[in-house]
């Protein structure tokens, strides 16, 4: 039964990843092109202004592992698949494990669209007003472990904030009703969430004349394809097990 | 819509945790598996020596909001 929600969960997440590389590749690879030209100018001045001063820092061009084409091809589609795909299989799981215990959300459709909104929320909008995506040449080689660290540190610290809310949901329903309920974990959730961010370091390695129209472009189209994914899980999971239901099983 | 499936949709039943948990466990690891080669792999940490895999994903890495170089 749960195995097959898993493969339910994991081909909506395949076609959730397939809208997403489309996204994707529209609005997101011409930022990340502006992004590496952005790069390339900045490093082609050093280089420049060393010269001048009589310094040969002519260091060897580095061999390209992965061609742009094959970065901005197979690659995004591989990686979004695969992230899309990974992230349907676990849906299905918290879907699973929610569907018959939350009284707010009988139906597999309407349980399926609000964990894609507490998913959207919770693992990525949050996280991201802290630690927001950054495009190619923002960020120093150096840092990579204290930023991973951190972003994946506010991530669990989000989604434990999140359902530390929906439990104190319950709670408050039992005696003040459903709608109060709700208000006391959206704030309660909001409150943990600025408290975190107050927290937790800030993270800045924007270069200065880094254009600020690529990076929030980049951004925006962080956002978009999130939502996307969110979107695709929470309505095509919804309407299939919806109808499987229908027919008298959950996983029919 | 018939009355019974209406009613089945009304109180469903939840899946036990004895049925859920090792699904959970082996679906949920191999899921984060996943998602850690596409997001981290040879950046912050990494199982492979060299830069392929980080390269190979680099765009999908940035896109989908992980830190990456």
């Amino acid at each position: 039964m749960v195995s097959r929600l898993l493969v339910r969960g994991m081909l909506v997440g395949v076609v959730a990843g397939l809208l997403c590389f489309v996204f994707l590749k529209t609005f997101g690879e011409p930022q990340v092109d502006r992004a590496i030209a952005f790069e390339t100018q900045l490093d082609e001045a050093k280089a420049a202004a060393h010269k001048a001063m009589g310094m040969d820092m002519s260091k060897e061009e580095q061999p390209e592992l992965v061609s742009r084409e094959m970065q901005a091809g197979l690659g995004l589609f591989t990686g979004v698949l695969v992230y899309s795909t990974a992230f349907g299989g676990l849906f299905a799981l918290a879907f699973a494990f929610a569907y018959g215990r939350a009284p707010e959300a009988a139906t597999p459709r309407a349980l399926s669209a609000l964990l894609a909104v507490i998913g959207f929320v919770a693992i990525y909008l949050i996280p991201n007003l802290k630690y927001p995506a950054n495009p190619p040449s923002v960020g120093e080689p150096d840092t990579i472990g204290i930023r991973t660290a951190l972003y994946l540190t506010m991530i669990a610290v989000s989604i434990a904030g999140m359902i530390a809310s929906v439990s104190l949901k319950r709670f408050v329903s039992g005696s003040w009703g459903a709608w109060n309920g709700t208000l006391a974990a959206v704030g309660t959730y909001l409150v943990l969430m600025v408290l975190a961010g107050l927290l937790l370091p800030s993270i800045n390695e924007v270069p200065d004349q880094f254009p600020a129209v690529v990076l929030w472009n980049f951004r925006l189209a962080s956002v978009g394809a999130q939502l996307i994914m969110w979107a695709a899980l929470g309505v095509l999971f919804g309407a299939l097990t919806q109808r499987a239901s229908a027919r008298g099983a959950l996983v029919g | 819509m018939t009355h019974a499936a209406l009613e089945r949709v009304a109180a469903p039943t939840a899946i036990p945790l004895k049925d859920l948990v090792p699904w959970a466990i082996f679906g949920g690891l191999l899921m984060l598996l996943a998602i850690y080669f596409v997001g981290a792999e040879q950046g912050a940490t990494s199982i492979f020596s060299g830069m392929y895999v980080h390269e190979f994903v680099h765009d999908g890495r940035h896109l989908l909001g992980f830190p990456c170089h």
